[in-house]
């Protein structure tokens, strides 16, 4: 049985190691200590855990984050350009069907029956009779090919049918000099705009999604569909609809998400 | 010509360095939040304890707070650099053979720290490049805010879901730079402190590069 000899390593220097890099670095490598390295570290570490703990839903914290939230509403409707058109894009590119979006599953949808459904109009509005499926449909419609997107950071480009918000409006006699204009769905889900938002030409009450009365999970029969505001501001299953000047808080709103939501 | 003496760190700068390191905070944690409810790569969530907010409405209150804060005080930061000269004495000339000399050098653990107010070549690239990718965070981060508002400006990059992508790159880098910066801080802990204390008194006067090649005489 022999014992094997290990051969010396190749990478082994032939005649000992030069010690002149290190008396060349000495300060350096004397001013690198490894406690204070790991102490750093290990703060730097606790201080991120913090956030594990949340303060955000502090009542004070709370209070002062949703009022830069309704300056950010401020600004935005400052930013708001009233007549500048969201680019528009060609029938190849609407995804079908669109792409759902609510706070719950698309399966738990309430259908809305059509035949006894009704717009209830109420507020600064001179004609307030309610609106039938039949008088919406026999109103002129207005289409936009425009992109859905979500407050979450996804997108898609949708094609919308229906009749202009604002000659809807005007028909109606409300008030183009209030504030804002309140919707209530079938869901009990509510939404509101700003009345520069309303007036924009790419806002409408959409009737059809290419081309096709929009079926149940997407806010059959009617929903609001607008160029100019995430997603979650387009609410779907429309009931009911206000003019006002009494700033109408939201679903989403009271959750502490921006009211403005612009785009 | 007066000499006035100032400390490496001015205030301004001390006061502006610790403001944005908050902000940044601010920005990158609440930032995560908002990336977890529409991740870009299937592989890549962050952990709950790594991001602020605990619910997505919070996360976006935080990141539309905290945009006024970086915003404002990178404005003020820049402004500051370019009218005070600190930008052109600090950052600038990068010349691309003392770059070679620097990495050389660093390779060979022999990088100077003896003259902590003067920056390497390195050192100089990475301000000057973090500072740039910090502008275009902001430009892209405008365009996913506002797409339709400032649609001239998401057309620079082409999509809506391509300035995302630029938004969530331009993150990435800036949380490297901070790594490296951060670990490099901790190894020569003097730099930390001179960015409380402002650190030693300095010659704003321009000074004369001493790399620059020197002619010999026969």
């Amino acid at each position: 049985m022999t014992i094997r000899t290990p051969s010396r390593s190749i990478f082994r220097p032939q005649h000992g190691i030069s010690q002149e890099i290190l008396r060349e670095n000495k300060r350096l490598i004397e001013r690198i200590d490894r406690r204070n390295v790991l102490r750093g570290a290990l703060s730097l570490g606790a201080l991120t855990l913090l956030t594990g703990c949340d303060v955000s839903e502090n009542d004070q914290v709370q209070t002062f984050l949703r009022a830069v939230s309704t300056w950010n509403d401020k600004v935005q409707s400052l930013i708001f350009r009233p007549n500048h058109l969201a680019p528009t894009y060609s029938e190849s590119q609407v995804v079908k069907p669109p792409r759902f979006n609510a706070s719950y599953d698309p399966q738990d949808v309430k259908p809305v029956d059509g035949a006894s459904w009704k717009l209830e109009l109420s507020g600064r509005i001179e004609n307030k009779k309610p609106w039938t499926i039949k008088d919406i449909y026999a109103l002129p419609e207005q289409e936009l090919i425009i992109r859905h997107i979500c407050v979450e950071g996804w997108d898609y480009i949708g094609q919308w049918s229906g009749p202009n918000l604002r000659a809807f409006l005007e028909r109606i006699g409300a008030d183009l000099s209030a504030k804002y204009i309140a919707f209530r769905c079938a869901d009990g889900y509510t939404e509101s705009i700003d009345m520069p938002s309303a007036l924009h030409p790419q806002t409408i009450l959409a009737t059809k999604y290419a081309k096709e009365p929009i079926t149940d999970p997407f806010g059959f029969p009617l929903r609001l569909r607008t160029s100019t505001k995430l997603g979650f501001k387009n609410p779907k299953w429309l009931v009911s609809m206000e003019v006002t000047d009494v700033f109408p808080e939201t679903y989403y709103s009271k959750q502490g998400f921006n009211w403005f939501s612009g785009i | 010509m007066t000499h006035e003496l100032k400390k490496l760190h001015p205030t301004p700068i001390r006061i502006m360095h610790w403001t944005n390191a908050v902000a940044m905070f601010i920005m990158i944690g609440s930032g995560w939040k908002i990336y977890n409810d529409e991740v870009i790569f299937g592989w890549l969530h962050f952990p709950d304890f790594l991001t602020i907010g605990k619910w997505a409405q919070y996360g976006l209150q935080w990141h539309f707070f905290g945009m006024w804060i970086i915003v404002l005080n990178g404005l003020a930061y820049v402004c500051y650099g370019i009218a005070t000269g600190r930008f052109r004495r600090m950052l600038f000339p990068i010349r691309w053979h003392e770059l070679i000399a620097t990495i050389h050098d660093a390779l060979r653990l022999r990088l100077s720290h003896d003259d902590p107010t003067r920056y390497n070549t390195v050192q100089k690239l990475l301000y000057v490049g973090v500072i740039c990718v910090g502008i275009l965070t902001v430009i892209s981060g405008l365009a996913i805010w506002k797409p339709v508002q400032f649609s001239e400006l998401l057309a620079l990059f082409g999509s809506f879901q391509n300035a995302r992508l630029v938004h969530f790159l331009c993150m990435s880098a800036i949380v490297l730079f901070v790594a490296v910066h951060v670990t490099l801080a901790l190894l020569v802990p003097r730099t930390l402190v001179s960015m409380i204390t402002g650190g030693p008194t300095v010659d704003p006067a321009p000074h004369v590069h001493s790399l620059e090649p020197i002619e010999s005489t026969p």
